[in-house]
């Protein structure tokens, strides 16, 4: 019964979605290309270990954030409570440290806390089928507001250089050249790179994404994995909270302040639809290259480095209107 | 619209007593908000009096006035299921320039910048409105990516400069103390421009048309209705609306720098979506969206007065806009049932001209599986 139905489903999304995918990561791929181009050209310095050591520094946090991102808007939904999920950590973590908790009790209690704020997001969306957008909205300033009551107007600093190395430090053996957070972003890609293209949970995520009400008639629990992807979000952000903490040595109520977007930026950018059902870990994997590569050579030649939006918006507009574009002229072509 | 699509009188009475049953239903939602917000100033002006001080009350007034201004603008929007992310970067743009234009040119007549800074927002909510409505892709996406080109633009124009209030002109600068009869000026004149919105979107027939693009796009585009025209009017009005309320966002604050009303749209979201406008369209009214952002402006002036620290604030408005949405949800819910149960022929029906009442049937299928049409590219 589950097979009859899901076959012609998964039959019939493949080779399109594919052929689209693929097109999409090519394209982004010569971004980054060109971006490794330009930006040698324009400074030496662009290709050294130690300014690879710094991108991966600067950016490794929203790198780990845009994989549960890219799952749940691939499955239809979005989350735009990240960036308040990480606050809310960070904050947490600097507080238990100043009542004297041991570090592992509080990473612990954080990690709960990641899947507490994940599965509130994931039962709101999935129990109550309200919009996830306007209840991501309404968390995004619940959690925010918790890590502004927990901490105030405080700041934490004092937490022990063995643990805030962690958030500055090379990884050993890996030449100086690798931060903690990359390496973590590598390893959680791979992974979620296998879930979501090579097992029957990653397509079931495709399919609710395609079509809820098909992947509910073909035999996919939508809630439970929608809740579950919810609360893997809220995990891996209460992760980047403690990796956010330890590298500023700073626990304050407005870390990561606003990166929601950027997330959802970067997650367009990979050619993630927002509509759901397509999109995949390698473009994903490429849009934070490009988000990071074009971030660091702005940054490398003097151009106003607040001001790097205007990049990161044009992309997510080309993102959109490129495939329109291209669908129009083979269109034309053909008659 | 041909006369045989016309109803007869009978299904005509019926589908009246529908509307009037939708239009209850609003007024339900509106007085809600009403009530809470009663409840609110009641509570507070018990424990301390000086809540209802004249003075505190026109300072609520006039912080009201810029978010309900801009809670207007989003709500043409959002009813036409659409979202416009970019009014934080559009209100800082305007606010820069306007500012500037003070500084540059003493002596400009204020109309003047006035009219500047409303094209300024106009010309942002035009590309705004060609991108989504001509070019047929998501105005999240969109809205998304201008609002950091717009914010990057600002950044380029403003760099590290900032305009003090001590170079603007002293009529502009008490524009938000005016009063008459103790109300503040820009508070009547929001109330005003918010009234003829309602009056709108209530009446005219492309106010209703906007209704019955959130309700179902695809049914709008087969019946007729210019569907591209109308979203890019409804983001040319809200870019616009923005620009105006940049101006008075330079008229209020001492300094104007480039982060001027940076993370703004997401609270205007929240106004709005807390005023009971649906954020996947096709239900919600302009009073009920400047009552949502008069109940969260009074909040937080609520929570100073009563010396709870302002670090709550945030997680007050989380929880309110989360409550807000699930009683949406019911009400909406309950609404349609009732429909259905009192129209059996409403498939034959075919309804001319969609009321709110259309809304209500065709929400809970999208807000479940949005993704499932794929009608949100209107």
């Amino acid at each position: 019964m589950r097979n009859l139905s899901e076959r012609p489903l998964t039959e019939r999304l493949r080779p399109a979605h594919f052929q689209s995918v693929l097109r999409w990561e090519t394209g982004l791929a010569v971004v980054v290309a060109g971006i490794l181009i330009i930006g040698s050209a324009a400074s030496p310095q662009f290709l050294t270990g130690n300014n690879l050591f710094n991108l991966g520094l600067s950016n490794g946090e929203i790198a780990i954030m845009t994989l549960p991102m890219a799952l749940i808007i691939i499955s239809g939904e979005i989350d735009l409570s990240v960036a308040s999920i990480l606050g809310m950590s960070s904050a947490l973590l600097g507080y238990l440290w100043n009542r004297g908790w041991p570090m592992p009790a509080i990473f612990a209690f954080v990690a709960v806390v990641g899947l507490a704020a994940g599965a509130v997001n994931g039962l709101l969306v999935t129990r109550l089928r309200l919009p996830s957008l306007a209840v991501t909205i309404g968390t995004l300033a619940l959690y925010r507001g918790i890590a502004t009551i927990i901490l105030g107007p405080n700041t934490v600093s004092t937490f022990p250089a063995g643990y805030t190395d962690l958030g500055i430090n090379a990884v050993p053996f890996t030449g100086n050249d690798m931060t903690w957070s990359t390496l973590i972003f590598i390893v959680l890609a791979i992974i979620f790179g296998v879930v979501l293209h090579a097992t029957p949970l990653g397509r079931s995520v495709y399919a609710m994404g395609a079509s809820q009400e098909a992947a509910q008639f073909a035999g996919i629990r939508v809630k439970r994995i929608k809740t579950g992807l919810f609360m893997l979000s809220g995990f891996i952000c209460a992760l980047a909270g403690v990796l956010w903490t330890f590298r500023l040595d700073t626990a304050v109520q407005n870390n990561g302040l606003g990166l929601e977007l950027s997330v959802v930026a970067i997650v367009l950018l990979a050619g993630v639809s927002i509509f759901g059902g397509k999109g995949s870990i390698i473009g994903v994997v490429l849009a934070v290259l490009a988000f990071a590569g074009i971030q660091n050579a702005l940054l490398l030649t003097n151009f106003n480095q607040e001001a790097t939006g205007i990049v990161t918006g044009a992309l997510l507009l080309a993102s959109v209107f490129l495939p329109t574009a291209g669908r129009l002229f083979r269109r034309l072509s053909h008659s | 619209m041909s006369a045989a699509t016309l109803p007869d009188s009978g299904q005509r009475a019926e589908r009246a007593r529908d509307a009037g049953l939708a239009e209850r239903v609003f007024r339900i939602r509106e007085s809600g908000i009403v009530a809470v917000l009663v409840i609110f100033v009641a509570v507070t002006t018990i424990i301390k009096p000086r809540f209802l001080d004249v003075s505190n009350i026109q300072f609520v007034l006039v912080d009201t006035s810029t978010f309900a201004l801009l809670a207007l603008g989003q709500t043409l929007v959002v009813i036409s299921r659409n979202v416009d992310l970019s009014v934080g970067s559009v209100v800082g743009l305007s606010a820069y320039l306007s500012a500037s234009l003070f500084a540059d040119h003493p002596g400009i007549p204020i109309p003047v910048v006035f009219l500047a800074g409303l094209g300024i927002g106009l010309a942002c909510g035009i590309a705004n409105g060609i991108m989504v409505a001509v070019g047929r892709v998501p105005s999240l996406v969109v809205t998304l990516a201008t609002l950091y080109i717009i914010r990057g633009i600002d950044i380029l124009i403003v760099g590290g400069n900032e305009v003090d209030a001590s170079s603007l002109p002293d009529a502009f600068i008490n524009i938000p103390k005016d009063t008459v009869v103790g109300i503040p000026v820009i508070a009547i004149a929001v109330a005003v421009v918010i009234a003829i919105g309602a009056y709108y979107l209530r009446t005219y027939r492309s106010g209703r048309d906007l209704y019955a693009i959130g309700s179902n796009p695809d049914a709008a585009r087969l019946a007729g209705l210019p569907v591209g025209r109308r979203v890019l009017v409804a983001f040319a009005v809200s870019g616009g609306i923005a620009g105006v309320a940049g101006v008075l966002w330079a008229s209020q604050f001492p300094t104007i720098n480039s982060t001027a009303g940076t993370g703004y749209e997401l609270q205007v979201v929240s106004a709005v979506v807390v005023g009971g406008v649906a954020i996947f369209g096709g239900s919600g009214t302009a009073t009920g969206a400047a009552l949502g952002a008069l109940l969260l402006t009074t909040i937080n002036s609520a929570l100073y007065v009563l010396g709870i620290s302002s670090f709550w604030d945030q997680a007050i408005w989380g929880f309110l806009l989360l409550v807000a949405i699930a009683l949406d949800q019911t009400i909406t819910e309950r609404l349609t049932s009732a429909l259905r149960s009192r129209k059996p022929r409403s498939r034959t029906a075919g309804p001319r001209h969609p009321g709110p009442k259309t809304s209500g049937s065709g929400k809970p299928g999208l807000t479940s599986s949005p993704s499932s049409t794929g009608t949100r590219h209107a």
